[in-house]
């Protein structure tokens, strides 16, 4: 599986310092994704989810220090020059944030940035490069295409920038689309509508995604495989059926449970998570999880469980006293 | 327009209330001849995308955004023609509480000030009373009085600060609280935590709710009834599980296919939903849903269909209902 894989994220380890010390965001992350394969990164806000999408990218903040390696199509983006790096993630590599105007630059049309962006990576003239604009902009199901070219990002709302977001993603036709929570800061009916046109665009170009986000559901009939985070490490990892029908690590089988379902009656107490996630400064020395862990033995209070395999080496958890027994899906 | 699904004995009466705002010249029609009745002792759901006017209906009611035109009855008086002390007094029993809860507590003021705020304003005197209800209502949402009283908002985390704004609308014992998205902002663990709690104080203190939402499932576990806006009107409102078994209107079941489910095996239905909401500014004429409804003819653009029954409890305003 590794050497075929598109990106292998290997022993990744992102330090940030901070006044309160320390904050290790990302702890040993090791992830693989195979050319057009789907992988859903899942966890909850500050789990380190958006640090390792800018590790894999190499857009950390500054004063990050970051160890391990991260190869993509064959070399280490870690020891890349900054200006092959650039090329890569104008090329190859792209990425579409949670918050669109990241992406977009707000004194410029949406036309000039997509031409720009086409002229130079792909080294179109000026009339194919708005051509091919028109293209994507239809692609990515915005009515009057040609009429958006002259138009600014904040002329447009939430779902219209973001799908303006994904056509300069895709413009270049990448290997491998980074989307961190792209669809969260928008309502439901436009997240469906967002997430299909991802889908539907990464079946037809046969490019690799990284769909990160804190929604179990968002990710169940989306990916391939998923990576569940908690506290800056991966606690557990399963091809995306098999995670769904057992679930073997607590946090996993908590955070599913938490999700208040629609075939559930009205007034239906919630089995919610007591406490909430450790403070990123002040590590802990057995499971992060143990504190909220229903299952917590002593052990777990005094050693960190590394990720293990299960029945297949495709699922793994970091967990002493994995759930047994299936879990029944919900519908 | 009356609403027949009138529960005996409302706490809360909205009728035609239409609310305008004037940007740049341009009027947005925020809420348009909204009628809704709540029971006392209810929880309503009100469901719709951003923009359709949850919060601007909320505001409304509390009246700390001016109506054009319409009534809004609380405990049988009309809150839209009292002032000053009047309406004072009565909004006392009304609360507020928001979606950012980070954002809505003062950052430079303890916890303990700022939820015996209401009080102050309210007129309790007594400051040792004020810090025994201000402690016992702390203690019922679940925080350590002891500890959080004499600590700044930034020492706490989201959920915490949602605790501190939900104290703070107890503080003055109301009978009904506005709850505008009050766990949106907070994370998958802890949004089942304040669920939980706000469904815990509503059977302490008594409360009637009106619990706006976009998330259908997050409505769904505490609302005895759902109402659900699309830009500016009211399309649909019934008992929840009826709602969402058998939506009558077509935007009700355009949401709920849109709810991602944690289960592989369901497929995502692709393309469920057709564009986007157009602008309040200029609203399509007849059925506002009409541009993105796979069912709309004609008569959608020429005529504004009312709420009419549908099944016991259940109103739909829609010309050709799938009911
Ligand atoms: N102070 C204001 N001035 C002008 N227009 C406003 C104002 N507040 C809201 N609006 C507009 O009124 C309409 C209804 O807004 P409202 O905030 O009530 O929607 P909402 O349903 O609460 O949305 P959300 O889910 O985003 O909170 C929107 O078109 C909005 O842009
Ligand atoms: N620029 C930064 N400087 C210092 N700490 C940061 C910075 N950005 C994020 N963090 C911290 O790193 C941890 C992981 O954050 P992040 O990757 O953004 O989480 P997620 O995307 O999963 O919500 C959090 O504790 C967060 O507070
Ligand atoms: S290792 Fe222990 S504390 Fe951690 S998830 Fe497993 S049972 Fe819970
Ligand atoms: S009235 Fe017409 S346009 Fe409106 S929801 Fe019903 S069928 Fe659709
Ligand atoms: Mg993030
Ligand atoms: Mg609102």
């Amino acid at each position: 599986m590794t050497d075929r894989a598109l990106l292998s994220v290997e022993e990744v380890l992102v330090d940030l310092p901070t006044p309160r010390g320390n904050l290790r965001a990302v702890d040993r992350v090791n992830l693989t994704v195979g050319a057009g394969q789907t992988l859903g990164v899942v966890g909850e806000s500050g789990c380190g989810k958006t640090m390792l999408s800018r590790a894999i990218l190499q857009l950390l903040p500054k004063k990050a220090k970051l160890q391990g390696r991260v190869m993509f199509d064959g070399q280490d983006l870690v020891s890349l020059d900054r200006e092959s790096l650039r090329k890569l993630r104008g090329r190859s590599l792209a990425v579409v944030f949670q918050d669109p105007m990241t992406s977009l630059n707000p004194v410029l049309t949406i036309g000039t940035q997509l031409i720009e962006t086409l002229q130079e990576h792909l080294e179109l003239d000026l009339a194919a490069a708005r051509k091919r604009s028109v293209e994507l902009l239809a692609a990515v199901g915005i009515p009057a295409p040609d009429q958006r070219l002259t138009q600014y990002p904040h002329q447009l709302s939430g779902g219209m920038r973001q799908r303006v977001a994904i056509a300069i993603a895709l413009s270049c036709e990448p290997k491998l689309l980074i989307a961190d929570e792209p669809t969260t800061a928008l309502d439901v009916t436009i997240q469906a509508q967002i997430l299909d046109l991802l889908a539907r665009e990464q079946r037809r170009r046969h490019m690799a995604m990284i769909l990160i986000t804190h929604d179990l559901g968002v990710v169940a009939g989306r990916t391939d495989e998923v990576a569940v985070m908690y506290a800056g490490r991966v606690v557990e990892r399963a091809p995306t059926p098999a995670l769904f029908k057992k679930m073997r690590m607590p946090y996993t089988e908590a955070l599913l449970a938490a999700i208040p379902k629609l075939d559930a009656a009205p007034h239906t107490v919630l089995p919610a998570i007591s406490g909430r996630p450790p403070d990123p400064t002040r590590p802990i020395k057995g499971c992060s999880f143990s504190p909220r862990c229903r299952y917590a033995v002593a052990r777990c209070h005094g050693e960190k469980p590394e990720l293990t395999e299960a029945e297949t080496p495709a699922h793994q958890y970091a967990c002493f006293h994995p759930i047994e027994m299936p879990v029944a899906v919900p519908a | 327009m009356m609403l027949q699904s009138s529960p005996a004995d409302p706490l809360l009466k909205v009728e035609n209330l239409v609310v305008e705002y004037n940007v740049g010249g341009k009027t947005v029609h925020a809420v348009s001849s909204v009628s809704l009745d709540i029971a006392r002792g209810e929880t309503l759901g009100l469901v719709g995308e951003s923009g359709c006017g949850k919060s601007t209906l909320g505001r409304a009611v509390l009246q700390l955004r001016h109506a054009q035109s319409g009534k809004v009855l609380f405990d049988g008086n009309d809150l839209t023609a009292m002032r000053g002390d009047a309406l004072r007094k009565m909004r006392q029993r009304v609360q507020l509480i928001f979606q950012d809860p980070i954002a809505s507590l003062n950052p430079r003021r303890r916890i303990g000030d700022i939820v015996a705020e209401p009080l102050v304003i309210s007129g309790v005197k007594d400051p040792e009373k004020r810090k025994q209800m201000v402690s016992d209502v702390l203690s019922a949402v679940g925080l350590d009085p002891g500890l959080v009283m004499g600590r700044l908002p930034h020492e706490f985390s989201g959920g915490q600060c949602q605790r501190i704004c939900i104290a703070r609308a107890l503080v003055l014992n109301p009978d009904f609280i506005i709850c505008d998205e009050p766990v949106s902002a907070l994370d998958v663990s802890i949004r089942a935590q304040i669920l939980n709690l706000l469904e815990e104080m509503k059977a302490r203190y008594g409360l009637t709710l009106l619990f706006i939402a976009h998330d259908l499932a997050v409505v769904k576990a505490v609302s005895d009834r759902v109402a659900v806006m699309y830009l500016g009107r009211l399309c649909e409102v019934g008992p929840s599980e009826q709602l969402f078994a058998r939506p009558a209107h077509p935007y009700t079941a355009l949401l709920i296919e849109a709810i991602p489910v944690p289960d592989p095996d369901m497929r995502p239905a692709e393309a469920v939903a057709v564009g986007e909401p157009p602008s309040p500014i200029a609203p399509p004429s007849g059925c506002r849903f009409r541009t993105r409804c796979p069912r709309a003819d004609a008569k959608c653009s020429t005529e504004v269909p009312e709420l009419r029954a549908v099944a016991p409890g259940q109103y739909a305003a829609c010309h050709h209902p799938l009911i």
